[in-house]
């Protein structure tokens, strides 16, 4: 029979403590608030399931994931293919590649609550340039702190602002990696531009593109300061994400048991989505 | 059909990358361009396929002035050393796209690539991606584009140097097979000496952006026109020496002599000799023979030749024989040479004799 040496353990150890106290003791103690009610003094009343029935049937968190679905789909609609069409108009050698690079790089090097502030100042109807020029030159009624579309236009924009770069450096990185051949033996066939971006860009960036996807939807899913900062949530509720709702419960209202099933909730929505597209995407690759 | 370059060169920045050349190859028989990595075969690839612009010269095909046409124009196949296929498309798809590019009927298409695919034992394979082949199948899925089209020219840019050594030889016999009768010009860019005398035809022995040396490939081989193409044209690289010629004999060294023979120079003076390896034996076998003195540095067994590298005075020789000889490393060993298959360079590096 074979000796098993259970020493190694020792070896994974260390990890096991630090994927300890930075996921699961703080996870389970959101599952533990998730389940109870209490009114503070440490007292805790058994809640079962009920925080989560209540919440799934309630109609603020239906809306609030609405909008969160929305926010997250328009600024991936938006991004990925600004982002592919800048990385294919970039320079693949030559003085004006770093210049491109490092300007492309400066948007996601800002603070996020200072991206906030930033679009916040710039679209205030009185003082800010854009919000200036949208009321007083233009003539267009421009205020995303009475309008709930312009507020939707602003976070979006400014989101786009923020994040097109990621995906423009990771479309950029997929493309210099493609072989010289590849586009020579496209020119043999004479194939036209489009073909050379279906059938070459496309596939070849198809790896870097699918990182860009999931690195935007998480984010762009779990986003809370830019918007907090920028709108608050409002006006009224139509700007409060996902996010922003949890820390109102939480922090606002104090309900730690909501609150708590929420962020589960939230949590398996993020967890699920990435799965599945990471999943189908990589499908071909695996057999 | 016929593929000629005039007075072409190539210029990059301030760099002369191909430097003035003309040459005519021809169909029927593999045109093999033999140099080094960086001699400048991929370079003069890519200027004969249009892929890359000529700094001043002309380019024909049969005649017609195709230097400024775009490679599809010109109807050429190129086969890379990397495999190249569409990686979305199955390999049906990606043997068929250049013929639906040029119009082909469906029918016909379907005809072409099944026969295509059946020489290169694909057929199997023809609903799979590139990424579920192996490497051979790869390179083969890519010959096959290159060789179902109707081109007037199949480049061939090391296209053998990324497999392993079985499909290396197995590939490299069918070749030839798959592309005669075919009526294009066959381009087939090297750097092993021994795929040139093995495909044949013709080769255009390169150097530092330039065809030193073009002819039928057993005559170059035969008659280097100078050390360097010597230097190209063999694996392990040709052994070289210092030599005097005077008073009717050849002198390697003080001890090493022989009498002049009908291929030595016949004025008196100092030359570089040239010897392939395979022309240096441990064994003696004709009286002929020069015997040298060398000491063992490294012995290797490749297949079923043995070859030795040796020291003998100032020079490092290797030789190369038939059959498994030991060698005790770092001891003197004989050697033999045959005087009659030496090359005599002149200072300037041209060939003598």
């Amino acid at each position: 029979m074979k000796k098993h040496n259970q020493k190694a353990w020792l070896f994974v150890l260390p990890v096991l403590i630090l994927v300890a106290f930075n996921a699961l003791i703080p996870m389970m103690t959101v599952v533990n608030y998730s389940v109870q009610e209490t009114f503070g003094d440490n007292l805790f009343f058994w809640e079962g399931l009920g925080w989560f029935e209540k919440l799934l049937r309630s109609d603020r968190f239906h809306d609030a994931l609405g909008r969160q679905f929305l926010f997250t789909g328009l600024i991936l609609i938006i991004e990925i293919p600004l982002g592919i069409a800048i990385a294919l108009s970039m320079p693949r050698k030559g003085f004006w590649v770093p210049v491109c690079l490092v300007t492309m790089a400066l948007p996601m090097l800002i603070p996020w609550n200072v991206v906030g502030a930033m679009w916040n100042i710039f679209t205030l109807p009185d003082i800010g340039l854009l919000g200036y020029f949208m009321n007083h030159t233009l003539g267009i009624n421009y205020d995303m702190t009475q309008d709930p579309l312009a507020a939707w236009i602003t976070i979006i924009t400014m989101d786009v602002w923020h994040w097109t770069s990621l995906v423009v450096l990771l479309a950029y990185a997929g493309l210099v990696s493609i072989p010289d051949a590849y586009y020579q033996a496209a020119k043999i066939d004479g194939a036209s531009n489009w073909a050379v971006f279906r059938y070459i860009q496309i596939p070849k960036m198809k790896n870097v593109l699918t990182i860009a996807i999931l690195l935007r939807f998480m984010d762009s899913f779990n986003i809370y300061t830019e918007p907090f900062v920028l709108t608050g949530g409002g006006p009224g509720n139509s700007t409060t994400l996902l996010s922003i709702d949890l820390v109102k419960i939480a922090l606002g209202q104090f309900d730690l048991g909501p609150a708590a099933a929420m962020s589960l909730i939230y949590f398996a929505i993020t967890l699920l989505v990435s799965w599945l597209f990471y999943t189908l995407m990589t499908k071909d690759d695996l057999n | 059909m016929a593929l000629e370059l005039r007075q072409v060169t190539k210029v990059v920045g301030s760099n002369m990358h191909i430097k003035e050349t003309s040459l005519v190859l021809e169909q029927g028989h593999f045109n093999v361009l033999l140099g080094q990595t960086g001699a400048g075969k991929t370079s003069l690839i890519k200027l004969m396929a249009g892929l890359d612009k000529a700094a001043s010269g002309q380019i024909l095909m049969d005649g017609i002035d195709v230097t400024n046409q775009s490679p599809q124009k010109r109807q050429i196949s190129l086969v890379h050393q990397f495999f190249v296929n569409y990686p979305h498309m199955t390999v049906y798809d990606n043997i068929a796209s250049p013929l639906r590019l040029s119009g082909m009927g469906k029918d016909a298409i379907a005809k072409r690539v099944n026969e295509t695919a059946d020489i290169l034992q694909l057929i199997p394979m023809l609903q799979r991606r590139p990424h579920e082949l192996s490497g051979g199948q790869q390179q083969r899925c890519a010959l096959a584009r290159a060789i179902a089209k109707d081109s007037t020219v199949v480049f061939l840019d090391e296209p053998l140097a990324n497999l392993d050594y079985k499909l290396r030889e197995e590939l490299r016999d069918q070749l030839p097979d798959l592309l005669a009768g075919r009526g294009a010009v066959v381009v087939y860019a090297t750097s092993e000496p021994e795929e040139a005398l093995l495909l044949g035809g013709k080769t255009a022995l390169m150097d530092d952006g330039q065809v030193t040396q073009f002819g039928p490939t057993a005559q170059i081989y035969r008659h280097p026109k100078n050390l360097n193409a010597a230097r190209v044209f063999s694996d392990p690289p040709i052994n070289i020496a210092e030599v005097i010629v005077r008073d009717n004999q050849v002198e390697l060294s003080p001890e090493i002599t022989w009498p002049l023979s009908s291929n030595a120079p016949k004025t008196a003076g100092t030359y570089t000799l040239g010897i392939r390896p395979n022309f240096v034996v441990p064994q003696k076998t004709s009286a002929s023979q020069v015997a040298l003195k060398g000491r063992v540095m490294v012995s290797e067994l490749s297949g079923s030749e043995s070859s030795a590298h040796f020291e003998m005075g100032c020079n490092a020789w290797v030789s190369q024989a038939h059959g498994i000889h030991n060698y005790t490393i770092g001891q003197e060993h004989d050697f033999f040479m045959d005087p009659s298959k030496c090359f005599f360079f002149a200072p300037d590096g041209a060939l003598i004799a």
